[in-house]
């Protein structure tokens, strides 16, 4: 179960854990069993007490640093943050990455085979939610051996869930990193995962979900769903950086093929992603985070959501992220200012939108980096 | 003059001014410290008084050394309010040698009153000696206190002794407490002449 991570150029391998209680979801849905798959990096303590959780967002998955088979391009997504004398330090804590129940990188997903009938379980696959991952990941945990985590963290989607542990488990996390996030999505934001949704259903390769019975994919649907995400990860100021009003040709065509720069790049980003992501997968991510509001049972107030929580808190916004923008960050803060609970909160300065809490800043991870030493294990 | 209280222990004396304002906080109580620097006075109102703290910075390099320090510390805009601070949640708000260098002092100080119980203020005196005699010979001052040429001295809104008190008086701050100090002396007799850094202790006038 443990690994060795000398280095982040070592091979990790991922493992999977099968479980056979039934699993009630929010929706009032029930998976009879289900399997997730996680990574783990650096060795678990004699205390357990140096366990470090890493949830994922939208598009990500359980494959957090190092490499597969020594392969430079199977970096895992949070490469630059976690690893041996990183932010993240693989020396002193054991760190854990889950792809999330629903997913399509190994733990039980659209794509997987229902035992009940033989075949993917496609659009019979329940809706699940924040609240509902976290019961899986505490199982994971129960399954590793780990009472509490040292910390809980992920950006975005992540960050939510880092902030749900606070709420459901609050014994069982000392410490949460909530990066990127908010307490629930804008209407704004809903409104672009739903028109993503709108363009992976309406595909014709959809097939209402089933299209893995037609031997297809909604690759076209798929493609402007993430092109349309893509753009809302980044910056008004870092596109115009990056590409400008570039021509890839020098000279207009006059026609609709690629001829800005960023059309080309949008356009890669879509199709490599349509190659490997599951349309499912990607509905059902989308649908965890329009649902994501824990203040929602608290009469809208989100003090009264955190009355419970016990963690110390990091939260840390972007200045130029707009789809998780800082304001979203400091109604966090309020709320657990509110609750008299520890936390910090820093406003990093990127010019790299949403995905600033992917890139290498040196700011950024030095925060991080400060942070967790001063996490007791 | 005699000697401030608490001089003991060599953080104190490396820190006088801490001393002192530890000396105003109670034991056990909640404090909101206005930019807060590297988040050394939290800590050693954490240390000293079992205070629970929290800083307000806008400088990146400072908020990253309160990280360092294990002060819990919010990145914030003193100048735009105390927006994230619930009324009332807090036993004293301190704005440690920073009131001179804040643009909106009038709506600092009623934030300070709006969040806090109690407001602690430090800030050097104007009308300290030192600073009077550079006047008279021609010059702004340059002092220990004020370390800054008038080109590029975050200072912007210097005061006395007597401007701070009829500011307090015309907007609702009744002075509970003041201390004048001029390095490691407290300062009795003649303090807006004789006193280096003014500290003052208030609360919103009933």
């Amino acid at each position: 179960m443990l690994m060795q991570d000398s280095n982040s150029f070592n091979t990790v391998t991922p493992q999977v854990a099968r479980f056979d209680t039934p699993l009630h979801l929010k929706s009032g849905a029930v998976l009879d069993s289900y399997e997730l798959v996680y990574e783990t990096y650096g060795e678990l303590n004699a205390a357990r007490s140096n366990a470090v959780l890493v949830c994922h967002a939208l598009s990500g998955n359980h494959h957090l640093a190092g490499l597969y088979d020594d392969n430079p391009k199977s970096a895992g997504w949070w490469n630059n943050m976690i690893g041996p004398g990183k932010s993240i330090d693989t020396q002193k804590f054991f760190v854990i990455g889950v792809n999330n129940l629903g997913g399509c990188h190994g733990s039980t997903g659209p794509a997987s085979i229902d035992v009940r009938t033989g075949k993917c379980y496609g659009p019979n696959f329940p809706v699940v939610t924040v609240e509902d991952w976290i019961q899986t990941q505490v199982r994971l945990a129960d399954y590793l051996g780990i009472d509490q985590f040292a910390a809980v963290t992920g950006g975005s989607l992540g960050g939510m869930q880092a902030l749900q542990w606070t709420l459901d488990f609050p014994e069982r996390v000392r410490h949460a990193l909530v990066i990127a996030a908010a307490a629930k999505l804008t209407a704004q934001n809903i409104a672009f995962n739903d028109v993503a949704r709108q363009a992976i259903i309406t595909d014709p390769d959809f097939h209402g979900g089933d299209y893995y019975s037609h031997g297809v994919i909604p690759r076209r649907g798929l493609r402007l769903a993430r092109m349309l995400g893509h753009i809302t990860y980044l910056s008004d100021d870092s596109m115009a950086a990056k590409f400008g009003r570039e021509l890839r040709n020098g000279a207009l065509a006059f026609g609709y093929d690629v001829e800005f720069e960023i059309e080309s790049y949008l356009r890669y980003q879509g199709d490599k992603f349509a190659s490997q992501f599951d349309a499912n997968t990607y509905l059902l991510m989308t649908k965890a985070l329009d649902y994501f509001d824990p203040a929602f049972q608290h009469n809208n107030d989100l003090s009264a959501a955190f009355r419970f929580a016990k963690a110390n808190f990091l939260v840390l916004s972007f200045t130029t992220d707009w789809r998780f923008s800082p304001e979203r960050s400091r109604a966090i803060v309020r709320a657990l200012l509110d609750n008299e609970l520890n936390v910090s909160y820093a406003e990093i300065t990127s010019s790299h939108g949403h995905d600033s809490f992917l890139m290498e800043d040196r700011h950024y991870h030095r925060l991080v980096r400060a942070y967790m030493d001063n996490v007791v294990v | 003059m005699k000697k401030s209280p608490g001089m003991n222990s060599s953080l104190n004396a490396a820190r006088p001014d801490f001393a002192l304002i530890a000396a105003w906080v109670k034991p056990g109580s909640k404090v909101l410290d206005l930019g807060c620097g590297d988040g050394s006075l939290i800590r050693f109102l954490r240390d000293s008084r079992g205070s629970r703290g929290y800083g307000v910075e806008i400088d990146d390099a400072n908020v990253l050394a309160c990280f360092n320090n294990g002060v819990n510390v919010i990145q914030s805009d003193l100048e735009s309010g105390l927006q994230s601070f619930e009324s009332g949640s807090f036993d004293y708000v301190v704005l440690s040698q920073t009131l001179q260098a804040v643009k909106n002092t009038e709506n600092i100080i009623k934030e300070m009153l709006r969040v806090s119980k109690e407001g602690i203020v430090s800030f050097p005196n104007f009308g300290y000696w030192k600073n009077r005699l550079q006047v008279l010979s021609g010059h702004m001052p340059v002092s220990e206190a004020l370390p800054y040429q008038w080109f590029d001295t975050p200072n912007i809104h210097n005061c006395t002794l007597g401007d701070f008190e009829e500011f307090c008086g015309q907007h609702g701050a009744r002075i509970l407490e003041r201390r004048v100090m001029s390095g490691n002396y407290q300062i009795t007799f003649m303090p807006n002449l004789l006193g280096m850094l003014a500290f003052y202790r208030f609360e919103q006038q009933k």
